[in-house]
């Protein structure tokens, strides 16, 4: 009896770490699938883009080497899916890292004249990271891109 | 002076949309490095950009210091009549370099 007891409470007790262990595999597998952002590139999205701003993910395309060998040049190219009609086009698209020493890159502004939405410039990574695109719609909505990048030579931000 | 340089197609249809590359010549100092007596040597950037064509402003760009040297950056525009575009930087003195190109469209 006593024994049977004690191999009840075995059971339950590895159920329990059973069921602890998966908590925590759930727990670092939705950790990791959400993009990583930092304090600063958080702080820099809430201000260029308001404290409330509710980011959908999709329409933006980010194109950037997956390997950048030099980081103070990386060719980046931006499209976002729109009719860029007066009525409903791209205003603005904000471009962030999670790394460089200012989480805000370049912004550019479109407008209904400028037929698509696509743009394209060379920017500095200081490290190894994802770079976030932001567009904001004329109706007011913000959506959301990005590429990862690695970067095996960084751009000379400090004194070396 | 910076020079800068300018790529516009010569002709293009009314209403086609056409791709515009404009680059100038600039050292897009961070502010964050430092010379060899390890003083820090102080930012120079330029921070704006901007196009206008037939009368209004068709593009517009905020720069960082993320943004490399030697700024480059591609953009499109709707073809809507034969005229001169218009390009002009700023950086953070508040210099002006402009810069203009033509098209003809038919």
């Amino acid at each position: 009896m006593q024994k049977s007891l004690l191999a009840q409470a075995d059971t339950i007790s590895r159920r329990l770490l059973l069921a602890g262990g998966v908590g925590v595999l759930v727990l670092a597998f939705s950790g990791s699938s959400s993009e990583a952002t930092p304090d600063s590139l958080a702080e820099a999205m809430a201000d260029a883009l308001g404290k409330d701003a509710s980011i959908k993910q999709g329409r933006v395309k980010v194109v950037l080497p997956e390997l950048a060998e030099n980081g103070n040049s990386v060719p980046l190219r931006i499209s976002v899916e729109s009719p860029m009609t007066t009525s409903d086009h791209v205003k603005t698209i904000y471009v962030f890292s999670e790394q460089n020493p200012i989480a805000n890159v370049v912004r550019f502004h479109v407008g209904p004249r400028s037929g698509v939405a696509r743009v394209q410039t060379s920017i500095r990574l200081a490290a190894t990271q994802r770079i976030t695109v932001i567009a904001q719609m004329s109706d007011g909505s913000f959506w959301s891109g990005g590429a990862n990048v690695v970067v095996t030579q960084a751009a000379c931000f400090d004194g070396t | 002076m910076p020079t800068t340089r300018i790529v516009v197609p010569a002709k293009a249809k009314k209403g086609d949309v056409i791709e515009i590359k404009a680059l100038i010549s600039h050292v897009m100092e961070t502010g964050f490095r430092h010379d060899n007596f390890g003083k820090l040597i102080p930012r120079d950037i330029i921070t704006g950009f901007t196009c206008s064509y037939a009368g209004e402003e068709v593009f517009r760009m905020d720069l960082f210091t993320g943004v490399a040297a030697n700024p480059f950056v591609g953009f499109t525009t709707i073809a809507i009549e034969t005229g001169d575009l218009l390009f002009e930087w700023t950086d953070q003195h508040g210099r002006v370099t402009r810069a203009q190109a033509r098209i003809e469209v038919t």
